[in-house]
């Protein structure tokens, strides 16, 4: 019976295809004062809204970045839906600095408005006052947008709840693996499986718009480069060429796909596809691997791992013509797998610290090197959108799973897999 | 609502009939028959591998497919040297015969810079073989990193498991 539960559920939320690893949120590290706040239950709309909890969602999102703690639902003693029934009076005596208040409003094309207003317990102040229309389908997504828009207002940087991540899911011993990409909301949840392989998946990468995904697909026993459109699930293989194709990473503008191409010489080098007119230019040539580029988010250089210093180390290629890659690690002997900020500031880096693979933070300015993350095999950052916090794989008793930190290093929390394990997290950027 | 809500009753329960053993029905997206982009351009050496890995010959050398790799090496050790020499021999021999010789690394590291290793791995062996008098039609290479280990776990015993050049006799 409780297969028939799981299933109608996942048909009802209108997913397409199935999912073999959901994800399990645990907040792994907060800031030891957590801002008070009241979410408190929204006003629904019976039946249009399926029975979801959006203010449970907006409390969940503001808990996950460690920097919020809700009050229980136990503890409510009025239940306003907007801002002018809020009892400031009421709520500061039960310690809460702000309160969430909102009401979902059926429309006659079946689709939703959500209104939320955010009141200052302490000011009395009302912050804000916001409504968004969604889909019924899309009334997640419209509880992580209320949740981004509270914690601008609040925190300062907008948040990126309602943002996708992308993952690889790999279930089974090897060599009988089964290797899925998955598209999920960056809590975890709403995951769907876009591609199945028996042969290996890797290196998703994000389009900017967040429509595409390109990756590597060992589905023909060798490497080739897709793109996959995470709607349609359209896709069509970019790079087939002899020898390797990996390490695909998209141009800020879209249009060009940078990827590792090894020819049947064994040679890693860089080079830049342009998707429209399928030119190829080279960029780097080194008897050294050089793989792993990734863009400045201006679009002016790629950074790229090589190991023509004798170990893997960080170089930057400014592509302006005629430019030398030049070194910008230097603090230890295995630097990786680059990844720019949003203000193309800090790189996020796999480093060897100590014995261990963590993941690093490399100020661009001044050459420091911080430690972010405490595991001893994590691998494959990526940036949120907001760039306040990283997602990264890493191992929890010996199963891959996903986690993110904070780029000052305070917050964190993990996404375990219920089967299986995760592996090469990519977060996708803000969507219109 | 109401249809779709009896499709997904429908569903599961057939979910349920089939035994309530797998996952609901499964449709992988079908790779299009073409690509969808201009297609001239891409070099299709990839499209026509020949899958099919055949028994190959036998005897005490000839039966070990695995050259196993130090820590962070690329260079074939000394106790392989006698293996590689008996399949440069068989193939020299046997110039109709193609090999791949699939590149791994263990799981230490970056994925992407593991397929580097593993395809450098690949290349010592290629490279001892042709030096061997194999032909360069006869070889392909083709690196997995750390993606398809042979054995689980991470500790020493399991990496030097999986550093390795396979080589895979095709028909």
């Amino acid at each position: 019976m409780k297969k028939f539960a799981t299933s109608l559920f996942i048909l009802t939320l209108g997913l397409a295809s199935p999912v073999f690893a959901q994800l399990r949120l645990t907040i792994t590290q907060g800031v030891t004062d957590p801002i008070p706040i009241a979410v408190v239950p929204f006003a629904r709309a019976v039946p249009a809204d399926g029975g979801m909890d959006v203010a449970a969602i907006i409390q969940r999102d503001l808990e996950s970045s460690g920097r919020f703690k809700g009050m229980a639902r136990t503890d409510f003693l009025t239940t306003p839906t907007t801002a002018a029934e809020v009892d400031v009076a009421g709520f500061k005596q039960q310690r809460n600095d702000y309160v969430v208040v909102g009401k979902l409003t059926a429309l006659a094309n079946g689709d939703i408005t959500v209104g939320a207003e955010l009141v200052n317990v302490l000011t009395g102040m009302r912050m804000m006052g916001q409504t968004w229309t969604v889909k019924s389908t899309n009334l997640r997504n419209a509880a992580h947008r209320v949740a981004d828009a509270v914690y601008e207002k609040i925190i300062g940087v907008r948040g990126a709840f309602a943002t996708r991540i992308a993952y690889v899911s790999v279930d089974g011993k090897p060599p009988n693996q089964k290797y899925q990409l998955i598209v999920a909301d960056a809590d975890g949840e709403n995951a769907q499986a876009i591609l199945t392989r028996d042969r290996p998946l890797m290196s998703p990468a994000w389009s900017p718009d967040g429509a595409m995904l390109a990756y590597v697909s060992f589905e023909s026993r060798v490497s080739s480069v897709y793109v996959q459109n995470i709607h349609t699930t359209q896709r069509s293989r970019v790079s087939a060429r002899a020898g390797i194709n990996g390490a695909p990473s998209w141009s800020p503008d879209g249009k060009k796909l940078a990827l590792t191409l090894s020819g049947s010489n064994g040679n890693l080098d860089i080079y830049l596809l342009d998707l429209t007119t399928q030119q190829l230019t080279r960029l780097t040539d080194d008897p050294g691997i050089d793989t792993e580029a990734n863009f400045s988010p201006d679009g002016s250089a790629v950074y790229f791992t090589s190991d023509r210093p004798g170990s893997p180390q960080i170089y930057r290629l400014g592509l302006g013509g005629n430019e030398r890659p030049k070194r910008v690690t230097f603090t230890g002997s295995y630097n990786a797998r680059p990844r720019v900020s949003p203000d193309g500031k800090q790189l996020a880096v796999l480093t060897l610290d100590n014995g261990a693979y963590r993941i690093g933070l490399q100020d661009l300015a001044s050459g420091t090197l911080t430690i972010l993350s405490k595991g001893r095999q994590d691998e494959s950052p990526s940036f949120a959108p907001n760039g306040a916090m990283v997602i990264l794989a890493g191992r929890d008793r010996g199963q891959g799973i996903l986690q993110t930190v904070s780029i000052d290093g305070q917050t964190s929390f993990k996404l375990n897999a219920d089967a299986g394990e995760v592996r090469e997290p990519v977060w996708g950027p803000y969507l219109k | 609502m109401k249809s779709f809500l009896s499709t997904a009753v429908l569903v599961a329960t057939l979910a349920l009939l089939a035994g309530c053993s797998g996952k609901p029905p499964e449709q992988p997206p079908q790779p299009p028959q073409q690509p969808t982009g201009d297609t001239s351009a891409v070099d299709d050496a990839n499209a026509a591998v020949d899958d099919t890995a055949t028994g190959g010959p036998s005897g005490e050398l000839l039966s070990k497919r695995i050259i196993y790799f130090d820590f962070d090496k690329t260079e074939i050790r000394a106790d392989s040297q006698s293996v590689v020499a008996a399949h440069a021999q068989y193939l020299a021999k046997n110039p109709a015969q193609k090999v791949r010789l699939e590149g791994h690394a263990d799981e230490r590291g970056s994925r992407e810079y593991n397929i580097g290793l593993g395809e450098r791995r690949g290349q010592a062996v290629r490279r001892a073989l042709l030096l061997q008098g194999v032909a360069e039609a006869q070889l392909s290479t083709v690196s997995y990193g750390e993606e398809r280990p042979a054995a689980a776990g991470s500790d020493e015993q399991a990496y030097a498991l999986n550093r390795r050049v396979e080589i895979v006799y095709l028909k």
